[in-house]
């Protein structure tokens, strides 16, 4: 059958220099147009500029109807993947042909703006995302029936809870009805039972012969949801076959998201003669080891690890990453039964626990490293040996309050606050008081 | 994410496949430095253009405390200042119209101008959220900025059938010609406000430096003052001057000066041309800058 999607080829290079100051000033530019007056017509002339790939000669073609998922960890090429996909920035090699309607979908409530109303955020949220206005019109009863939000709907958004404002902004997108359909991780998003509804829709779409592109790290999700899987990695395609193949691939390479790990033989597991990585899990509050945890909730990371030389001091450690790369936090073991205090030879289960309420939302990698401190000795350091993900329910009473946009941050604290009415009087009444 | 009904057999099993066109729809790759304006892509997606112009509005008004009133109060407090000084402080004389409306009928396109200009310079840095994240005419963006602003021109307008009025200036043939001009103005608005916003998402500088460029272009064009006899034609390669001159000419009846109106227009046209150009340019990589 003829495909719907055709990539040949397709490359983009990024700057690094350009990612780190992305926009210049004017100032540079024209303090190098004195400099070298000729260089500003030599289109590209910044050779010296290191650069990289994050998508590399990546080919592949979707047959209509077909429903592909995208993994890969981070960094991998996905979200510039999508990007290219979806026009929103342009390929330094290759080509992408694509013969029917795109919708994109990085984003859910793109473009809503607080001040509108639900309806008014309807038509213009459906016209951005490519909806045209009497397909947005024909459906509206639908959506704001979808969204659940009938008696609201000329209630200017901002005045929407969160869960609200998620679930309008839901509906719309899952009323898109372009041919393809490409759609980033936005369910991770949302109330589990609206999440679900979500996904029963977009099946619904996939049942009605659209081609959808879906990147997750939601692995369930990804083999429910996606006949097909292409594997990411370092920006090229690494594996492209049946889901449930390339899923338990990449989770058992290790570049997948898991909650638990295991080196079986002593031999090749991480270390050195004086210790060695046996084991980490992530479990719940509740005890069981899972990649998905309530932010509200407290969660275990438990390092199991074999000490083969007695005598030395120990200080397992563990580094947190966000799913953009960014180093979190690192933690170190402080229990004082072991600290500076030289270990016999065994087995060692070292558990920290993370309060509730800390972590960010999203996807946490996590390095784990025994070391020594004094002299500083990294007896092994296993980069992304788990990672879980961190879902906010929306109920309201997680460090997020009421609020449903993003948040940025790498740590998401609950502290607490207090606000004092200082005073209800005049000027004058204060001036009065100060004076007195 | 547990049991569901539908496996994925069940849904790769589906449907008669959609009939598909012998052509792509869209071919993305790398552009040669300069590319051509999509007109079709823009023609595709024209309704969007209707919807951002309209949220502008909305927008705009829904979060000022005077709403529409910031349409009439700013050309008629500008009047009113420019009155006192110009006309009673420095004695600048406007002819045989009353200085009051003189000032008004020029201050009309400027300040629909100066604000297109303004608010579409701002927009593409404003709007980070969209062009990052989904795909349509970036040049909508900046379009829509000038268009909500033609919606404040004609609000002020309304003021001016009242000064008309008041001031006793009849209606004149010449009328015909006003939309004519405000298309015109709406260009040059969009050419610069199009060149200024692709412009300040590469250099950051340009958000501080528009409201002085602004500021000396009014001082360049013949808002405040009649133009003087020996500088017209220095003053004409100001586009905005042949625009000016042409609203005034317009409402009061006056000759029109057809080889600066001329002027005007062929600077507008092709700025606008070179400024499309450019942004289709540079357009491609708004989302990795930004």
């Amino acid at each position: 059958m003829k495909p719907i999607i055709k990539v040949e080829g397709l490359g983009k290079r990024y700057r690094i220099g350009a990612q780190r100051t992305p926009y210049g000033s004017l100032r540079e530019t024209l303090a190098g147009a004195v400099r070298a007056p000729l260089r500003l017509w030599r289109r590209g002339a910044n050779g010296a500029q290191p650069t990289f790939w994050a998508v590399r000669d990546v080919s592949f073609e979707v047959r209509p109807g077909e429903v592909v998922g995208i993994i890969g960890r981070n960094g991998a090429g996905k979200s510039t993947l999508l990007k290219l996909l979806s026009r929103i920035t342009e390929p330094t090699t290759g080509r992408i042909e694509l013969y029917g309607r795109v919708g994109s979908l990085l984003e859910v409530g793109t473009g809503f703006h607080p001040e509108l109303s639900g309806r008014e955020n309807i038509y213009l949220n459906g016209a951005i995302l490519g909806m045209a206005r009497t397909e947005i019109a024909r459906k509206f009863d639908e959506i704001v029936a979808f969204a659940e939000v009938e008696r609201f709907v000329d209630t200017p958004v901002k005045h929407y809870s969160s869960g609200m404002y998620l679930r309008l902004a839901f509906a719309v997108a899952a009323h898109l009805e372009p041919e393809i359909l490409i759609v980033d991780e936005v369910l991770a998003v949302g109330d589990m039972r609206f999440q679900r509804k979500c996904l029963d829709k977009m099946q619904d779409v996939g049942r009605q012969g659209r081609t959808i592109i879906f990147v997750s790290h939601n692995m369930p999700a990804i083999a429910r949801l996606c006949p097909r899987t292409i594997l990411l990695d370092s920006g090229t395609v690494l594996r492209d076959g049946p889901s449930h193949q390339v899923v338990s691939a990449y989770l058992s390479t290790g570049l997948g998201t898991t909650a638990a790990r295991t080196w079986d033989d002593a031999a090749t597991a991480p270390g050195n003669e004086v210790t060695r990585l046996r084991a980490v899990r992530v479990r719940a509050a509740t005890g069981e080891v899972t990649d998905a945890l309530d932010i509200r909730q407290p969660v275990g990371i438990e390092v199991e690890y074999e000490v083969l030389t007695p005598g030395h001091m120990l200080a397992p450690n563990l580094h947190f990453y966000n799913e953009e790369g960014v180093y979190a936090f690192v933690i170190t073991d402080l229990e004082p039964g072991w600290r500076n205090r030289p270990r016999p030879a065994g087995r060692y289960l070292s558990t920290a626990y993370i309060p509730g309420n800390l972590l960010s939302e999203g996807t946490l990698f996590v390095g784990v490293a025994v070391s020594t401190l004094n002299p500083e000795i990294v007896h092994f350091y296993e980069r992304d040996a788990v990672a879980f993900q961190v879902i906010d329910s929306m109920d309201g009473d997680s460090a997020r309050g009421d609020y449903a946009g993003p948040m940025p941050g790498v740590v998401r604290p609950m502290v607490n606050w207090r606000t004092q009415l200082m005073n209800t009087g005049s000027t004058a009444e204060v001036l009065q008081e100060a004076l007195q | 994410m547990s049991s569901s009904s539908i496996s994925p057999e069940t849904l790769h099993a589906a449907p008669p496949a959609p009939r598909l066109p012998d052509k792509p729809l869209v071919v993305i790759s790398a552009h040669k430095s300069w590319v051509a304006v999509n007109l079709r892509d823009l023609w595709n997606y024209r309704e969007l253009l209707y919807f951002l112009t309209w949220r502008d509005v909305k927008v705009r008004y829904k979060q000022t405390l005077l709403g529409a009133a910031w349409a009439l109060l700013q050309p008629l407090l500008l009047m009113l200042i420019f009155t006192f000084f110009f006309s009673r402080l420095a004695g600048i004389s406007s002819g045989s119209v009353p200085y009051p409306l003189f000032a008004y009928v020029g201050l009309l396109p400027w300040t629909f101008f100066a604000g297109a200009v303004a608010n579409g310079g701002n927009s593409l840095v404003g709007s980070t959220n969209l062009i990052t994240k989904v795909y349509f005419p970036r040049m909508f963006i900046p379009a829509a900025a000038v268009g909500a602003g033609l919606v404040d021109l004609a609000i002020s307008f309304g003021l001016l059938v009242v000064l008309m009025i008041y001031y006793g200036v009849g209606l004149h043939g010449s009328l015909a010609l006003l939309p004519l001009l405000i298309i015109l103005t709406t260009l040059l608005a969009l050419a610069v406000g199009m060149l200024m916003s692709a412009l300040n998402v590469k250099y950051r500088d340009i958000r501080y430096a528009m409201p002085f460029m602004i500021q000396v272009w009014m001082f360049a064009s013949p808002v405040i003052y009649p133009i003087p006899d020996n500088w017209r034609w220095v003053l004409a390669l100001n586009p905005m001057t042949g625009i000016i001159e042409g609203f005034r000419a317009a409402l009061f009846g006056q000759q029109f000066d057809w080889a600066a109106l001329g002027l005007s227009a062929a600077i507008t046209l092709a700025l606008l041309v070179y400024s499309a150009f450019t942004f289709t340019r540079m357009e491609k990589s708004f989302a990795d800058v930004i």
